[in-house]
């Protein structure tokens, strides 16, 4: 046992490969023998590892779900924002700038409008929970933008701990919604064309969340979502503690 | 050469990541403004160009093609590693904060999509 767990420690990286391997070898088998590859096999293995980060979660009470685990040290590495960026960055391989350009426009429209939108749910369903203070509302809602918006909003206003934390949460649950959900409901919002995909990153903003989601749906529109994605969170920070507290603050 | 694709992917990571941060401080934002997205900018820009033929053509560039086609596997470790137990232990408020603001979101894409498209094929069509 102390022999595995040597090299199993001393090899995180490697393992972390084989493990992710084997899960998707898996989850591409069951796509096609229990759905007939009516669900794609990579959200069958994004799910499987939602799960298993869940259940990694609740043994070792760390926040980095099975990567906690001393044997799959090596899935914090391999799934981590160094190497998550790094790939994105590399499906960009290949994009036509034409494509770029043609949704330019709405790509921009829809950061803005995906900022403003999950902000303002966020803030609405805090209102409907009894929270009437603008710190306390403005935080919960920068969660709805994404799980470090609102951190990072909370922060800069002084909002409580608590408050922070119930931010994140909100921030995670939209993540992980959206990488499960998006294979669900791409052919209802027609989200098969470079141009819708721009629309969705920027509108979900989430970037693991987009990157899962649309790698469950279409691999060939993850770089046109991841682009618009990117900038998503950068432009949530600029306007959670500024306009969007100072509006907050002016209708409370 | 493999290495020249996978250092030119870095290269232009990291001058994104770069512009991201710079950015970041301009704005006043604690926060990368679209490293990323600029990141691939610049992948883009190189893969399109005849300057850069060296580095993205034949060998170089399959060292690209590698990292992109890592990607699924990259994202599944993600998955792997999120902190679901605290998305989960944050109670009713945040579980619908988020699913509103998914909901939400996800209906909007086609009513922003319209927007670029009715620009240019959309009314020749009509």
């Amino acid at each position: 046992m102390e022999i595995l767990e040597t090299v199993f420690v001393r090899n995180s990286l490697v393992v972390a490969f084989a493990v992710v391997g084997l899960t998707i070898w898996i989850s591409y088998f069951l796509a096609d023998k229990l759905t007939k590859g009516r669900i794609h096999g990579s959200a069958i293995a994004i799910a499987l590892g939602l799960l298993a980060a869940y259940f990694g979660g609740k043994a070792t009470g760390g926040s980095t779900g099975v990567a906690d685990l001393t044997l799959l040290g090596g899935i914090g590495l391999m799934g981590g924002g160094m190497m998550r960026d790094f790939a994105i960055v590399a499906t960009a391989f290949g994009v036509k700038l034409s494509e770029l350009k043609k949704a330019g426009l709405a790509g921009v429209v829809s950061i803005f409008a995906g900022v403003v939108v999950s902000f303002v749910v966020g803030a609405a369903v805090a209102v409907l929970y009894g929270y009437t203070d603008p710190v306390a509302v403005t935080t919960i809602g920068a969660g709805a933008v994404t799980y470090i918006v609102g951190p990072v909003t909370g922060s800069a206003l002084g909002a409580d701990s608590d408050i922070i934390a119930l931010s994140v949460a909100a921030g995670l649950i939209k993540s992980i919604l959206v990488m499960i959900g998006t294979p669900l409901v791409a052919k209802t919002i027609g989200l098969n064309n470079p141009q819708s995909a721009m629309v969705f990153g920027g509108l979900m903003g989430t970037t693991s969340g987009v990157a899962a989601g649309l790698a469950a749906t279409d691999p060939k529109l993850v770089p046109y979502g991841a682009m618009t994605a990117t900038f998503y969170t950068g432009v949530g920070c600029l306007l959670g503690p500024s306009i969007l507290f100072m509006i907050v603050n002016a209708i409370l | 050469m493999i290495v020249y694709g996978v250092a030119l992917l870095s290269a232009c990571l990291i001058l994104g990541m770069l512009l991201g941060e710079v950015l970041g401080v301009a704005l006043g934002v604690e926060a990368n403004v679209g490293g990323v997205g600029i990141a691939m900018l610049f992948l883009v820009l190189a893969s399109n160009s005849d300057r850069f033929k060296a580095l993205v053509d034949g060998a170089s560039g399959t060292g690209i093609q590698f990292w992109s086609a890592m990607y699924i596997p990259i994202v599944v470790a993600m998955a792997a590693r999120q902190n679901v137990v605290a998305a989960f232990e944050g109670g009713m408020l945040a579980v619908v904060a988020g699913v509103a603001a998914v909901v939400v979101s996800f209906a909007l894409v086609p009513l922003i999509a319209k927007i670029g498209n009715s620009e240019t094929p959309s009314e020749e069509n009509q």
